[in-house]
């Protein structure tokens, strides 16, 4: 199969480009950023995917189907900048599949779409509201991109469409929220909170967006690996120090004393937890993860060793 | 291992049986070295502190998805705790009973990460659904808030009942074991309800007793459980097929309150005519030969 995956630069979209190779496929990557060791069975296009070259790549390959991965997650990127890249890139990505004759189209999306609140399901289910656009303001972009993405599900019924909410990632290359989250030496918790936290290992995310192109999986669905564990043994298990605050104090710290910086929506990610229920997922695909909760934050603490 | 966990309950913790992972965590937070020191604590307020009587345990069963449904009693949650404990030490192999705790324990810092560390969850039909699906024992309060707010007077008597319960039992098949508590009025006999500090507190309400705080004096509590109730259903009838359903449930409750009552009642006179035959014991002969 033809498989065209925008945001092919990032950990994940090489990740899944490797995989799909191996498996046959022919892969085309679109990204404005390089990937310099790239194997040489993929075609890479170091375009913007909402300019008119990206459109080309579709006219001129006909990619069977699209893996789009080029949704900024970080939040180093400002508001604005990220609004236009994550709405903008995913409306350009469903318009050149709906143009061009795309047979199916996943879009990989996060479970903090969820939000975190203390009135929360402890377990979402894939028909739960988008709180976080209340308890995040930040993430509001990656919401909507989402939702745009599942109002393909109506608007285009020729288009195969996959909307996957992944858990955050752990694992060796330190990528995702969560690895930014723990990469410093001492960890600022919420004193007298300790919510659980949802992850899985980059290989098994790879694994799950490999599997849903695979079964040519419609309709919407969380992914998850291993069962979730509080922030505490998360950051005991990475090798850092849990340092708790008083929540005073914590907003106060943050970005100082080598804490992380952090936008206040945050906080509440950082006293509720967000755990999806990927149920529906692994009885569609067959999916059953490879690496541990145990194992994943083995692989990150020896990849991300406290110096010291 | 803590020094207020007795390794005999943290052996009896292991019998649970959940899905802890390696660091004894279930997928719902609860966490092994939080319940065997909470079953470390509760185990002498329910044999020493509070004496607590228990019938028809056995209506409870050992695994598989059931419903412990029964009135509140007492100013604060000495009924939950007792129902939790009697599961746990009464049962073999052992079960959580799992409550579904008033939304503003989440807030509120350590209580709300006690409560789930010992499997208590926020009330919400989503996650209460989801235990049950899990297999889990559930145990709910249908007089929510409205029941712990009885004052003293009131204390064996019924408030309303909301009728989620019944509904979720319909959708999801599962077996209603009714209970009653009686004791825990006697034990926290509220006088009024500060609406006021509770407001400060973030809480519903907080109760005043005689002696000023909720703290519980040692009563004897008396808890009965009934053969399970089932209801068929999709659990989206009319409300008034619910309500008669949710009737029939109280109505059980009520009558298990005065089994309790009765046995309370027949435990406290054994109990004073012990305590009157070991004070006789303890008299000089003439005094007992002048009472005879």
């Amino acid at each position: 199969m033809r498989v065209l995956i925008p945001g092919i630069g990032g950990v994940l979209g090489q990740r899944v480009a490797r995989r799909l190779l191996e498996q046959g496929h022919e892969v085309i990557g679109i990204d404005r950023r390089p990937w310099h060791d790239a194997p040489p069975g993929i075609e890479l296009h170091n375009v913007d995917i909402r300019k008119r070259a990206a459109e080309d790549v579709f006219r001129k390959k006909r990619p069977q189907a699209v893996i789009h991965m080029a949704t900024v997650t970080h939040l180093v990127e400002k508001t604005a900048e990220r609004y236009k890249i994550n709405l903008g890139g995913t409306r350009a990505v469903f318009e050149h599949c709906r143009d061009w004759g795309v047979e199916h189209a996943i879009f990989v999306g996060r479970h903090t779409y969820y939000g975190a609140a203390a009135d929360s399901p402890l377990y979402h289910k894939e028909e739960d509201p988008p709180m976080a656009v209340t308890t995040f303001p930040e993430l509001s972009d990656l919401v909507a991109a989402d939702l745009y993405a599942c109002t393909a599900l109506w608007r285009l019924p020729n288009l195969c469409t996959t909307v996957l909410r992944m858990v955050y990632t752990l694992g060796p290359t330190g990528h995702g929220t969560l690895a930014t989250f723990l990469r410093g030496r001492h960890v600022p918790m919420v004193l007298g909170f300790d919510p659980l936290f949802h992850f899985m290992h980059e290989e098994d995310v790879a694994t799950a967006i490999c599997l849903a192109l695979e079964k040519r999986l419609q309709g919407v669905y969380n992914v998850a690996g291993p069962q979730p564990v509080p922030l505490s043994v998360v950051v005991r298990g990475t090798g850092r120090s849990p340092i708790p605050l008083p929540e005073i104090a914590f907003r106060a710290a943050l970005g100082r004393f080598g804490l992380p910086r952090l936008p206040p929506g945050a906080l509440a990610h950082i006293k509720y937890p967000v755990v999806v229920d990927s149920e529906a997922f692994r009885a569609a695909t067959g999916f059953v993860h490879q690496v541990d909760e145990v194992r994943a934050m083995q692989e990150y603490r020896d990849a991300f060793p406290v110096r010291g | 291992m803590s020094l207020l966990i007795d390794p005999e309950i943290a052996a009896r913790v292991d019998r649970l049986e959940l899905p802890f992972n390696t660091y004894g965590v279930d997928p719902y937070g609860a966490s092994k070295q939080h319940l065997a020191r909470l079953f470390t604590a509760f185990r002498f307020f329910y044999r020493h502190y509070f004496t607590v009587g228990v019938e028809g345990i056995e209506h409870v069963p050992v695994r598989g998805r059931a419903m412990l449904v029964g009135n509140h009693s007492g100013g604060i949650a000495i009924d939950g705790a007792m129902v939790i404990t009697s599961c746990f030490f009464e049962r073999e192999p052992p079960r959580l009973a799992q409550g579904m705790a008033e939304k503003f324990m989440a807030q509120t810092p350590f209580m709300g990460l006690f409560a789930t560390r010992s499997g208590q969850l926020t009330g919400l039909v989503e996650t209460a659904e989801h235990l049950l699906h899990d297999e889990r024992l559930l145990m709910i309060f249908p007089e929510g808030a409205r029941g712990t707010a009885k004052l003293y007077p009131e204390r064996n008597t019924l408030v309303h009942f909301g009728s989620g319960f019944m509904r979720l039992a319909m959708k999801t098949r599962t077996p209603i074991i009714p209970f009653g508590f009686v004791g825990g009025g006697e034990a926290i006999p509220t006088i009024a309800n500060s609406y006021a500090l509770g407001k400060l507190f973030g809480a519903p309400y907080v109760p005043i007793t005689p002696w000023g705080v909720a703290l519980p004096a040692p009563v004897r509590l008396e808890l009965t459980y009934s053969a399970p109730m089932t209801f068929e259903g999709s659990g989206t009838e009319e409300d008034e097929v619910i309500e008669g359903y949710v009737e029939q449930v109280k109505q059980r409750i009520a009558g298990l309150i005065e089994v309790g009552r009765e046995r309370r009642r027949k435990a406290l006179a054994w109990s004073r005519g012990a305590e009157d035959e070991a004070r006789i014991e303890g008299e000089p002969a003439s005094t007992k030969e002048e009472q005879r």
